[in-house]
């Protein structure tokens, strides 16, 4: 499986940042559609050691992208999660081969709705098929098979970046050595999917999204700016609302008996709601939504969650955390459970946030001292 | 980075238990606070350990050694463990701590084909003196908090644990009773070990 590799891997043209790679596939997906060619946008950190033992493998969450440690070309940005990635982290590319893929059906440079349908011409709209958080694994695999990485020494990531890593050995049983999964579920509940439907008809319910066909036109910005406000919510606790707004006008000492952002919170929501369309396709936000909805690993697998896990040999190390509300500390013991019935090596735990959902991008020492010493074990 | 702890560096009690483990065999640690039994089981006898620890700290700890730790409470979390899944479940300076230690108890011989079991012995003659003579709730080197903060809710003696498995039929397999961090005899026990520690067994011919 194993390509032929420059020995001076410095200067491979599949490493590096900003990398961009076309390939033939075809990709079959859980929807039944064969997808073809498969672009996937990509960065790479570190070297590849000699017998390509120490990749990791790091998956971003809904709206996250490649730039993973390196600065967003759109919004200037420092990368998403300098926080665990970087020399001295956990995560190192000093020890590290680093590898972060932009998903598919995202559009920052892999195949999705934004991207053209070479049958067409055209941008694939909502022609693009319906792809599943296994379809992104299955896509990423395509991507290690390219770049000479057989097994990875672990899969990193957090909420929807979780689901994959949890699919990796479920998917690959013998491709992956590690698995973090930090503040992510096995499945969608109800009320996780009732959140992205809100999203999803804030975005169709914008003039502007014209059935997904608004390439040429302005993009429903309206609706995705409202989807992603509902969206934050979630992402947040109250407690940390609270402490972070209270009650408190934004730039007035008196309520304005109107409808502007007369509170902080409303000003934060709006500004949170704008910036997000800057960067993001509103397509891909209703493509990735539903494939975080699709997914349920224990019905991929007869309907027990310890089925996803008996092939494979894998460590995993799985971490909530208690202001959590969007995947709280229950959605992880589950996995737990499921792990210690398939007698696969886990370790758990939950860690204390004021931050709710989004404390893992955040920092958080405990957090780092868990992941790194996970990963040290098993180098 | 896992660095082996020697044995002669583990408590007392976790010394007793380290040395009496079958190598290569499958432990839970129930209460295994940083790690120091399991990593010790682990570098030096190869046993695959695996925890259950209600403090998230400690839990950090113990998976920055690389040990497989989870967070949990035994009163709620070992129900979720199958049948006879481990060689060995471990139960040290916990038992006291629980708020159903006879459930607790159940669980850990159902998990486990045989059960260490160690705790503070509350009938140790500085105990009863400190009640006897002064009258007040002892506070000892076994026992260091007060009334009011203990996490020991659950106060048992040697005589009364040999009560309680003769009641339940568990079989011992084997005690050893510690004064100080020294050996003591199982004579008078009761009286004369701050600590004891239990090798139990569920069923006859299990």
């Amino acid at each position: 499986m194993l390509d032929t590799i420059d020995p001076d891997r410095t200067t491979d043209a599949r490493f590096g940042l900003a990398r961009r790679v076309t390939l033939p596939g075809p990709l079959r997906l859980d929807g039944g559609v064969l997808l073809s060619p498969v672009d996937i946008a990509y960065e790479t950190y570190g070297t590849l050691n000699a017998d390509a033992s120490n990749a990791v493998l790091i998956c971003h969450a809904l709206t996250g992208d490649q730039h993973v440690a390196s600065t967003h070309p759109r919004t200037g940005k420092p990368g998403w999660w300098t926080r665990m990635v970087g020399e001295g982290r956990p995560i190192d590319p000093a020890r590290h081969f680093i590898v972060c893929a932009n998903v598919l059906g995202s559009c920052m440079g892999s195949s999705g709705p934004a991207t053209i349908n070479p049958a067409t011409g055209r941008a694939w709209a909502m022609g693009f098929p319906v792809i599943t958080i296994r379809d992104m694994v299955r896509a990423q695999a395509m991507l290690l098979d390219h770049l000479g990485i057989d097994v990875l020494q672990a899969v990193v990531g957090g909420s929807m970046g979780g689901m994959q890593a949890l699919s990796w050995p479920a998917t690959f049983p013998d491709r992956v050595r590690a698995c973090v999964v930090i503040a992510s579920t096995a499945r969608h509940t109800a009320q996780n999917i009732a959140f992205h439907e809100v999203g999803r008809q804030a975005v169709m319910a914008d003039p502007n999204w014209r059935g997904g066909d608004y390439h040429d036109e302005s993009a429903p910005t309206a609706g995705l700016a409202v989807a992603r406000m509902a969206a934050h919510i979630t992402y947040l606790s109250e407690a940390g609302l609270t402490e972070k707004f209270g009650r408190r006008l934004q730039a007035r000492d008196a309520k304005s008996f109107g409808f502007d952002a007369d509170f902080q919170v409303e000003s934060y929501l709006r500004h949170q709601g704008l910036a997000f369309t800057d960067r993001f396709d509103a397509n891909s936000y209703l493509y990735i939504t539903r494939a975080m909805d699709y997914f349920d690993l224990a019905e991929e697998h007869g309907g027990l969650l310890a089925n996803a896990f008996r092939a494979t040999r894998a460590r995993f190390c799985l971490v909530s955390f208690d202001t959590d509300w969007l995947y709280p500390t229950a959605e992880s013991r589950s996995i737990v459970q499921a792990l210690n019935a398939a007698g696969a090596p886990v370790s758990f735990v939950e860690l204390s946030s004021p931050y709710g959902h989004d404390a893992f991008l955040l920092e958080a020492p405990e957090l780092n001292r868990v992941v790194d010493g996970f990963l040290r074990a098993g180098a | 980075m896992s660095t082996p702890t020697p044995q002669e560096t583990l408590r007392a009690d976790l010394g007793i238990i380290a040395h009496h483990v079958a190598r290569g065999s499958r432990v839970l640690d129930v209460g295994c606070g940083d790690g120091a039994l399991m990593a010790a089981l682990r570098d030096e006898r190869a046993v695959d350990a695996r925890g259950l620890e209600i403090d998230p700290g400690n839990v950090a700890a113990a998976v920055g050694r690389g040990l497989s730790v989870i967070q949990g409470d035994a009163d709620v979390d070992l129900q979720g463990y199958p049948d006879a899944s481990f060689d060995y479940a471990i139960l040290s300076q916990t038992l006291q701590t629980a708020r159903a230690p006879d459930l607790v108890l159940d669980h850990l011989l159902r998990i486990g084909r045989r059960a260490f079991v160690s705790f503070p012995n509350f009938a140790h003659w500085r105990v009863r003196l400190s009640l006897l003579w002064g009258g007040r709730m002892p506070v000892t080197r076994q026992l260091p908090e007060s009334w009011y903060d203990t996490p020991n809710i659950h106060h048992v003696t040697i005589d009364d644990f040999r009560a309680f498995l003769r009641q339940r039929g568990v079989i011992v397999e084997g005690a050893w009773f510690l004064s100080g961090d020294k050996q003591t005899t199982s004579a008078a026990a009761n009286l004369l070990a701050e600590h004891a520690v239990f090798l139990l067994r569920g069923e006859p011919g299990a």
